[in-house]
C-alpha cells in the first residue's frame, strides 16, 4: 500500500500542534487489554488488543532432539502470520517480508534477553528437549502490529503450562500445573520518526507516513536486548538517543499496564 | 454395543452450546465469530473489490473466493504447519460451494469477494463452524443474500444416529460416520454434503432430518447476532 502525500502532510500539520488523529499525545499508547487462554488447544494463548489492533498468540510445546552443539538446551521458534483476514493489504501465500522481519525482531528480543531458561527445557541430555513454538496470528491491523505481537508473545509465554509427558510422548489432552515461566520481561517498543517528530504506537496512517522507525526491546532494568531500524530515511545519533529513552520509558509503562511482575515502580 | 449415552451427556439431537457475534474485525467489510462447543471460527469478508489478474474477471458476476485456515496452535495434537494443505484447500472449495447458491453475485461484475475463515481452536466440526461464520460475515458485509446458510455435522457413533459430533465421538473406537451438511433453511436444500465412514441409507436420511432441525436453531442464533449489531446493542 502506498502512502498518500496529502495524508502525510496532514499528520505532520497535526503533530506540529501536538495533536494526533485519535486525540492522543505523541508519546501516548492506546489502551491495552489481554484475554488469557483463548485457545485451549495451545499450551498457552492470549488475545491482545492494542486500541483497535488485535493479535492472537499461541504457544505449542513439542519434544524434539537437541542441536548437536547444545545438547542440554531446548529451543524457541517464532512465526508471524499476517492473516489476510486482518487487513485488505495482506495476501495469502508464503510469509511476506514484513511478516518475516516482525517475527525475527520479536524472536531476537526474547532469545537475547535470556528470559527463557533454555537449560530448563532439557528433558534428557542429548536425547530430548522441549521446543517452544510460538505463533502470532493477526486479527485486525490498525497499526503497530509489532509491539502488539511482542506484548502477546510475552503474555502467552508467561501463561504457558507444560502438557503431560507419558513415556516420552506428549499427552496434549492433559496439562500439568507446571508453568513454563520466564525470568525477565523483554518488551519491544517501536518509536517512529515523522519529520522532526517522534511518536509511539502509530495508527495505520501514521505507520505508513513515517520516515524511519526504531524497535527497541528492553528488560526492566533498561538493558537493551534487540534493536531494529526500519524505514527509508537515516537517523542521527541525537535521534537514536531520544528514541531509546522513549522506548525504555514506554516499555515499563506497558509492563505496568498489563500487570507484569517485573515492572519497575 | 450400542452408544447409549453421549460422552459429554448431550441428547442425540442436541448440539454443543453456540455463541455468535458479528462485526468483530474492524478492517474487514463484514466479519463474525462463531463458537460451537470448543470449536471457534472467525470469518472476514473483503470486497467486492477489483479482481486481478484481469483475465480472471467475469463480466456477468463477481467471483467468490473462500479460504479456510487452521491457526498453527489450533489442532488437538502437534502444531499444525502454517500454509495451505490438501485438506484446507478441499474445505475451502466445499465452503465456496456451500455459500455460493445464496449469494447474488451478479450485482458486482468483474469483482471478487474474498472470505477468510480462521480457526484458533478446534474440536471437530470446524468446516461447519467456518460456513456458519462465513455466512454471517457475508450478511454483515451487506452482500445481497437469499438466505443465511447453516451447517452442522450429523452421523453415526456405534449404531446411534446423532448431530454435531465432537472430537471424542469422531475418534470413537467403533463404527463412526461423519456427515457434514449445510442447508439453506428457507428451502431446505443442501449445499454441502460430505461423508466419512459407513452409514445405511435409512440412517443417513434420518440424520439429515435431524441436521435440518438443528440448522434452524443455528439460524436463530445467527439472526440474533446480526440483529444485535444493527440494533446497536
Amino acid at each position: 500500500m502506498r502512502m498518500d502525500q496529502r495524508v502525510k502532510n496532514h499528520i505532520l500539520k497535526y503533530l506540529s500542534q501536538g495533536l494526533r488523529f485519535d486525540g492522543r499525545k505523541s508519546d501516548e499508547i492506546r489502551d491495552i487489554s489481554i484475554e488469557y487462554d483463548v485457545s485451549k488447544t495451545a499450551e498457552g494463548s492470549v488475545k491482545v488488543k492494542l486500541g483497535e489492533t488485535e493479535v492472537l498468540v499461541g504457544v505449542k510445546l513439542e519434544v524434539g532432539k537437541p542441536y548437536p552443539d547444545k545438547q542440554d538446551e531446548g529451543t524457541i521458534m517464532v512465526n508471524v502470520e499476517l492473516l489476510p483476514l486482518s487487513s485488505p493489504d495482506f495476501e495469502s501465500g508464503p510469509p511476506s517480508l514484513q511478516a518475516i522481519e516482525l517475527a525475527r525482531v520479536i524472536d531476537r528480543g526474547m532469545r537475547e534477553s535470556n528470559a527463557v531458561d533454555f537449560k530448563n527445557l532439557c528433558i534428557e541430555k542429548g536425547e530430548a528437549v522441549w521446543n517452544i513454538l510460538i505463533d502470532v496470528c493477526t486479527l485486525n491491523d490498525a497499526g503497530n502490529l509489532l509491539d502488539a505481537a511482542g506484548i502477546g508473545m510475552l503474555a502467552a509465554l508467561q501463561n504457558t503450562y507444560y502438557p503431560k509427558l507419558e513415556d516420552g510422548k506428549i499427552n496434549y489432552k492433559e496439562k500439568t500445573d507446571k508453568k513454563l515461566g520466564l525470568k525477565l520481561s523483554p518488551m519491544p517498543v517501536t518509536v517512529y520518526k515523522l519529520g522532526s517528530y517522534f511518536i509511539v504506537d502509530p495508527l495505520k496512517d501514521e505507520e505508513m507516513a513515517a520516515d524511519a522507525r526504531l524497535t527497541v526491546t528492553t528488560i526492566s532494568d533498561g538493558t537493551i536486548c534487540a534493536l531494529q531500524k526500519g524505514g527509508d530515511l537515516p537517523l542521527t545519533l541525537d535521534d537514536i538517543d531520544k528514541m531509546l529513552d522513549l522506548a525504555i520509558v514506554k516499555a515499563n509503562e506497558i509492563r505496568k499496564s498489563i500487570g507484569d511482575k517485573n515492572a519497575k515502580k | 454395543m450400542a452408544y447409549k449415552k453421549r460422552i459429554d451427556g448431550r441428547k442425540f439431537d442436541e448440539m454443543r452450546p453456540i455463541e455468535a457475534k458479528v462485526g468483530v474485525i474492524d478492517r474487514a467489510v463484514g466479519s463474525s465469530y462463531f463458537k460451537i462447543g470448543k470449536t471457534i471460527a472467525y470469518a472476514a469478508v473483503y470486497g467486492p473489490r477489483e479482481l486481478f489478474p484481469r483475465f480472471m474477471q467475469n463480466p456477468t458476476k463477481a467471483l467468490l473466493r473462500t479460504h479456510y485456515n487452521m491457526m498453527p496452535f489450533s489442532g488437538s495434537g502437534d502444531r499444525v504447519r502454517p500454509g495451505p494443505s490438501r485438506r484446507s484447500k478441499e474445505i475451502s472449495l466445499v465452503t465456496k460451494h456451500a455459500l455460493e447458491p445464496v449469494l447474488k453475485l451478479d450485482d458486482f461484475p468483474n469483482a471478487v469477494v474474498d472470505v477468510f475463515i480462521e480457526l484458533p481452536q478446534t474440536d471437530a466440526g470446524s468446516r461447519c463452524a467456518g460456513i456458519c461464520a462465513a455466512s454471517m460475515a457475508l450478511a454483515d458485509a451487506g452482500i445481497t443474500m437469499k438466505d443465511l446458510v447453516g451447517a452442522i455435522s450429523v452421523g453415526i457413533v456405534d449404531g446411534q444416529v446423532l448431530v454435531d459430533l465432537d472430537y471424542q465421538e469422531e475418534a470413537f473406537d467403533g463404527i463412526v460416520s461423519d456427515v457434514p451438511i449445510a442447508i439453506i433453511p428457507s428451502t431446505g436444500e443442501l449445499t454441502l454434503l460430505q461423508m466419512d465412514g459407513q452409514i445405511s441409507k435409512d440412517d443417513l436420511m434420518k440424520g439429515l432430518e435431524m441436521g435440518k432441525k438443528a440448522i434452524t436453531q443455528i439460524m436463530d442464533v445467527q439472526r440474533a447476532a446480526l440483529k444485535a449489531k444493527f440494533k446497536g446493542e
